[in-house]
């Protein structure tokens, strides 16, 4: 029975996938939209069904849906293993994704694109779910490209404005570096265990020489921060904002932006063997971390805000990864999904309200005027910036305690700022938006309103969520989450902290949270004229974070410039070597042509011509022979036989 | 008793008589009786041999040619006919429509 509702689990979406995308021109949008949401709501009651059913039996399922390739040393099946960690995951993706589909209904209403949108959304809803259900590293690499194709469609689903089509070549590109890395992680792993089943692989990890753990952990990592836009690869995720904003929550938030994270945790039995990766994974996270925060100091558009503080939270996750606390990880990734999808769709739902405009700056005083969504961002924002009891406070805390009781304490102390920093330019984005005077201008002012309750709904269950989401984890380390993930991802560090210094840590976390906020307070509220001034003052600084420290520029200069000279190197070479040999044989084929046609021409039909007028000639004297006359051939017999008797008589005298 | 020699000297007499008839006259019908009159020299040589030899063989092989003989006639006169409607002539020089 389990069985088979986990098969189902991904069908459902994609059987709205083939019937929006073959016939959807054909029927209403009404019809697509229920068939769209429909669908991810049967998945998400599938998911329901089999998280229960291993609640209650504590083991973990193992499906083989279709036996695709086997021979030799290979088998890959299509088959799905649905452990807790599998689960947490299901749980998320359809649960937001469900939600994030509701809300799409009415953000996207008169939209051109409607279905085509829809189509795109489920295939990323099948895409991600065969990600994070497969079994072996096969079907998790489709669901990794899947989601990848899913998120350049969606970044350029407004495909006539130009930046949103780049944008979309931006994120493909730069995912495919990962995916390269990825790869070679793979084959890796098929050389040296003959198998890339999950279960199979971590039973004889341990045969692993340490480098070759190393290696393998560093390919992974390289997928990961290419899918979860970490530290160098971030780059695409900040464009990503092109897409639709439900887009930006459900793919840049949410979901897929996670996969790394999931991959990691996934895979902790080989990056546990190789403590250099470990660190690098740290490192990287607590790095990102800091570097995505003090880029969202400063920016104006209320998407990019949000997406530099998902990479920034990202960060979080790989810090919490590179530190062995998987569960921690896994913790602020389901916590992360809630809020920043819920701060996402309210940002969407702002958007909505003002028409389109997304520039802060032209913003403010929303609050009277649209009050759910006001209320809503508030929740997405306590939460983020990590003050009790929200849900961002018990998972941050708890990464951030790790890395303090671990004596990782630069990585802490990274982390601390990131989160000081997160707390004040979430603050800043509320005011700026919601309070103060309006800046907005006369005509748009006119037109604010509050979203539909097809939006404000979903928007309450995720701020519920938010609000609530952080107790799976309470009491910290031993919370239910924990026992949950237990099975999988290990109980982190084994080591007794005491009571003091977790209360202890919590209360400077609050604090840092707090701190943000008071500081937001008097910039953006008290002394109004003082970000203006201090941007004066330390001018270059502001230059330099404003250009999100012209990381863009340099990856241009370095890398995109040096390829297009490449390619416009190649291309002359193309043009002038290879197409002059191509037409030099031409040439050479033309006249050689052209002398075996004169050849043929006069000296083949020449010699054919002589044998056809002699045979002409000869048939003509030949003919002369045949009179026509009875009697001419008559005398012609009797010659014959006389002449045959003779030669007859002279034979038989010899 | 006559001897053997006797009969294939009427026989070939006969058959020379015949050859030349075919080979010089002009006349269709003329021509047309040269053969059956080699033909039957043939049937007497075919028939001497057959008594000379004490075998039934060669006169089975006379009785089938005299049959052949007559439908060879029949045929013939057939021909002669057709072509007199056409040309109003039975004279052989003239029946040359057998070559190109």
């Amino acid at each position: 029975m389990t069985d088979l509702l986990i098969k189902l689990i991904p069908l459902f979406p994609l059987l709205a996938v083939i019937l929006n995308g073959l016939l959807g021109r054909r029927y209403s949008h009404e019809t697509a939209h229920r068939l769209a949401w429909g669908s991810v709501g049967l998945s998400f009651l599938c998911t329901i069904a089999v998280f229960v059913d291993i609640l209650q039996t504590g083991e973990s399922h193992e499906v083989i849906a279709y036996q695709w390739i086997f021979g030799g040393d290979l088998t890959v099946n299509l088959a799905y293993l649905v452990d807790p960690l599998t689960c947490i995951m299901l749980l998320v993706v359809t649960g937001v994704g469900l939600l994030i589909h509701i809300y799409s209904v009415g953000y996207m209403h008169g939209e051109s694109g409607f279905t085509r949108f829809f189509t795109y959304m489920n295939l990323f809803m099948v895409s991600m779910l065969l990600l994070v259900m497969g079994n072996n590293y096969v079907v998790l690499f489709i669901g990794w490209e899947g989601v990848g194709l899913c998120s350049y469609l969606l970044i350029g689903y407004y495909y006539e404005k130009v930046s949103a089509a780049k944008a979309a070549s931006k994120a493909f590109v730069v995912n495919r570096i990962g995916d390269a890395g990825f790869l070679l992680a793979i084959f890796l792993i098929f050389v040296n265990f003959k198998t890339l089943d999950y279960t199979k692989v971590f039973a004889q990890v341990g045969q692993l020489s340490p480098e070759m753990a190393t290696a393998i952990a560093l390919c992974l990592l390289i997928g990961a921060v290419g899918k979860s836009a970490q530290l160098p690869l971030y780059t695409w995720l900040p464009d990503a904002m092109e897409g639709p904003t439900p887009v930006s929550a459900l793919i840049h938030a949410a979901t897929m932006v996670t996969a790394g994270v999931y991959m990691i945790v996934r895979n902790h039995a080989i990056f546990d063997l190789s403590p250099t990766v470990m660190t690098i994974v740290a490192v990287i996270g607590g790095l990102t971390a800091l570097f995505a925060a003090t880029i969202g100091l400063v920016q104006t558009d209320i998407k990019r805000v949000l997406a530099y503080s998902t990479v920034s939270q990202l960060g979080y996750m790989f810090l919490g990864c590179g530190i062995g606390a998987y569960t921690a990880a896994t913790f602020h990734l389901m916590t992360h999904a809630f809020f920043k999808a819920l701060l996402f769709l309210t940002a969407g739902s702002v958007i909505h309200a003002l028409s389109g405009e997304q520039d802060i700056r032209k913003m403010g005083g929303l609050s009277s005027k649209i009050p759910w969504t006001h209320r809503l961002f508030l929740i997405g924002t306590v939460a983020i910036a990590g003050i009790p009891p929200l849900a961002g406070f018990w998972s941050k805390d708890e990464i951030l305690a790790h890395a303090f009781t671990q004596h990782h304490y630069l990585l802490y102390a990274m982390a601390a700022v990131g989160a000081l920093l997160t707390s004040f330019y979430m603050f800043r984005l509320l005011y700026l938006t919601f309070y103060g005077a309006s800046r907005m201008d006369h005509h748009t002012e006119q037109h604010v309103h509050e979203s539909p309750m097809v939006m404000i709904g979903p928007l309450m269950v995720l701020g519920v969520l938010s609000i609530l989401g952080g107790f799976l984890g309470f009491p910290p380390e031993h919370g239910w989450l924990h026992r949950f993930l237990a099975p999988v991802a290990g109980l982190g560090g084994e080591h007794e902290v005491s009571t003091g210094l977790v209360l202890m840590l919590m209360m400077i976390a609050t604090g840092i949270a707090l701190l943000g906020w008071a500081l937001a307070h008097y910039f953006y509220s008290v002394n109004l004229s003082a970000p203006d001034r201090l941007a004066a003052k330390f001018q270059a600084g502001y230059k330099i974070l404003l250009n999100k420290y012209y990381v863009d520029e340099l990856y241009d200069l370095v890398w995109v410039e040096p390829t297009k000279q490449l390619g416009r190197l190649l291309d002359w070479f193309d043009r002038t070597v290879i197409d002059g040999l191509v037409h030099g044989v031409a040439r050479l084929a033309d006249l050689a042509a052209a002398g075996s046609t004169w050849a043929e021409k006069y000296l083949i039909y020449g010699g054919l011509n002589v044998i056809g007028y002699g045979n002409h000639l000869a048939a003509r004297q030949w003919r002369q022979l045949q009179s026509g006359m009875v009697h001419h051939y008559a005398a012609v017999i009797v010659a014959g036989i006389f002449l045959l008797a003779v030669i007859v008589q002279l034979i038989m005298q010899l | 008793m006559i001897p053997l020699s006797a009969y294939v000297a009427v026989s070939a007499v006969l058959f020379i008589t015949g050859l030349l008839g075919v080979l010089i006259r002009r006349n269709f019908i003329i021509v047309l009786m040269s053969v059956e009159i080699m033909l039957n020299a043939a049937n007497i040589n075919l028939i001497a041999f057959s008594h000379y030899l004490e075998s039934m063989a060669g006169q089975m092989a006379a009785l089938f040619i005299i049959a052949i003989a007559a439908g060879e006639a029949a045929i013939g006169l057939a021909i002669i006919i057709v072509v007199f409607r056409g040309k109003i002539s039975t004279n052989v020089d003239e029946m040359n429509f057998l070559k190109w």
